[in-house]
């Protein structure tokens, strides 16, 4: 089963929507939340889409909404690649 | 005028008389242009009679009827814009953020530390980001929606480069867009001098277009003015007789526009006084009366309190067409007399820039005021029989002295913008 983990989040990031300076996104960002790392909501929706459209799975918007830090967001997304796996 | 009233609206009053009569006045001009990126570069080069009209590099275009474009030469937008804007904006924002950078440092204000609601930026934009606004569309037709970027949202909106500059500058003050095509750039300014009669101190203003995007060229083929000559130094020639179009570019100027009062305080080099502007609109083709062009110079020079034998150089719109330079030669020789005033079109060197050209024209006349030459038109060698003018061409024009200035610019559907400029 595929997993999500902190790098890909990264690239991923950094591809849909750039790198904010003075931000070490290859620190221990797991627990900071996307606004202080410089990702609005925007940005984490336009994320968002792209891991739906490469992972073929549907998230649920008001949680990725609630999802504030990476650690959330991943463990958001890697339920819903295993429930789908699951099924 | 109706200018009056709404100046004297309950709310408005209370700032003061000084605010809405001290003038505007421009302290920091910064230019993106097919000749030049950054204003002395560009400046430099149309004294050089210099021209950024080339075959298109930014599409392929070798399948369209026309082939010539005058694209920003040497931009790399990485090494100016900041990475977590490269993917949320369109060329046109790029060069925007670019140029007012340049405005702002020439004028050597940081706007950020002015009062919160101080400072503003109105632009013009004739087409929003329409290069992003391409690709987001092709994604959704060929993909499906999924793949259309959330940044499309905002990314293709006429308004966006507003928004940005806005953004990046902490200009949280009055703010706006006014999308007339070509005349926009100049109609920005007269909405920015607005906003500083109404208590604004500062306001960046002007404006930067780019659509040079097949979907864009398609827009420029589908009108039918375009020029389709495949020679970079005849392909626009406006006032000649040989006119066959115009070539569409990319850039513009955005300018800091000050409050007389605010630049003297703060000891700012001043370029000029915004001293005159007004707008006007054509009747419907077929409707009678003819271009509104003539009207927008008469009311501009008014406003300004100038008689025309006062104005010392006509920045025209030079359209490139036949009947639309005979009809501007008509309304600057109704204005000035037949060969009555030194009039240039230094667009000849960059093509039409959309929103970006009134604006480049408002920065080539203060810049011409300041250095006291009058720029050369390119290409034409003499003006049309039927377009008596005074045209500069060949080389520039030095000797007259040289303190008011009137740019003319005609947006596509009627719009008609004329400024005055004064040393």
């Amino acid at each position: 089963m595929k997993r999500l983990e902190l790098t890909d989040l990264i690239t991923l990031l950094r591809e849909c929507a750039g790198e904010e300076e003075g931000v070490d996104l290859d620190g221990d960002i797991l627990d900071v939340p996307f606004a202080e790392l410089g990702y609005d909501s925007l940005a984490v929706l336009q994320t968002t889409g792209r891991i739906e459209r490469d992972f073929e799975v549907l998230l649920d918007e008001e949680a990725v909404d609630e999802a504030e830090t990476p650690r959330v967001y991943l463990e958001l997304i890697n339920r819903a690649l295993s429930e789908r796996a699951g099924v | 005028m109706t200018g009056t009233s709404l100046l004297e609206r309950p709310g408005v009053t209370g700032r003061g008389a000084q605010a809405r009569t001290t003038p505007a006045v421009v302290t920091g001009i910064g230019v993106v242009a097919p000749n030049g990126l950054g204003a002395a570069a560009w400046w430099a080069a149309v004294l050089r009679g210099e021209s950024g009209i080339r075959p298109l590099t930014r599409f392929d275009a070798s399948g369209y009827p026309a082939r010539l474009a005058g694209e920003v030469p040497g931009f790399v937008a990485e090494d100016h814009v900041p990475s977590r804007l490269m993917s949320q904006t369109d060329q046109v924002t790029r060069l925007s953020l670019v140029t007012a950078e340049e405005a702002l440092k020439d004028a050597g204000v940081e706007a950020a530390e002015l009062p919160e609601y101080a400072a503003g930026a109105v632009t013009a934009s004739s087409a929003g980001g329409f290069e992003f606004g391409q690709r987001e569309l092709q994604a959704l037709w060929s993909k499906g929606s999924q793949h259309v970027s959330a940044y499309q949202s905002f990314a293709w909106f006429y308004a966006v480069n507003t928004g940005q500059i806005s953004i990046r500058h902490g200009l949280r003050g009055a703010s706006g867009v006014l999308v007339s095509e070509q005349a926009g750039g100049l109609d920005a300014v007269g909405q920015a001098r607005r906003q500083l009669r109404r208590g604004s101190s500062l306001v960046v203003t002007g404006a930067v277009d780019s659509a040079l995007c097949p979907w864009g060229w398609a827009a420029h083929l589908a009108e039918g003015r375009i020029s389709v000559s495949d020679d970079p130094g005849r392909a626009f020639l406006p006032f000649s007789a040989d006119a066959c179009g115009y070539v569409p570019g990319e850039g513009g100027a955005l300018l800091v526009l000050e409050s007389a009062t605010a630049a003297r305080d703060r000891g700012a080099r001043v370029y000029g006084t915004v001293a005159g502007y007004a707008a006007t609109f054509d009747p419907a083709p077929g409707a009678g009366g003819g271009s509104r062009l003539g009207a927008a110079a008469e009311l501009a020079l008014d406003d300004a309190g100038v008689r025309p034998d006062q104005v010392d150089v006509v920045f025209a719109d030079g359209a490139g067409e036949r009947v639309a330079d005979r009809a501007e030669a008509r309304a600057i020789s109704d204005v000035f007399g037949e060969y009555g005033v030194p009039v240039t079109a230094p667009k000849s060197m960059t093509g039409r820039l959309a929103a970006g050209g009134g604006a480049l024209d408002l920065a080539a006349a203060l810049f011409s005021l300041r250095d006291q030459v009058i720029p050369p038109t390119t290409g034409t060698r003499r003006p049309a029989e039927d377009c008596p003018l005074d045209l500069v061409t060949g080389a520039p024009r030095r000797g007259a002295q040289l303190r008011t200035a009137l740019v003319l610019a005609r947006g596509r559907g009627g719009f008609n913008a004329a400024a005055v400029v004064r040393a």
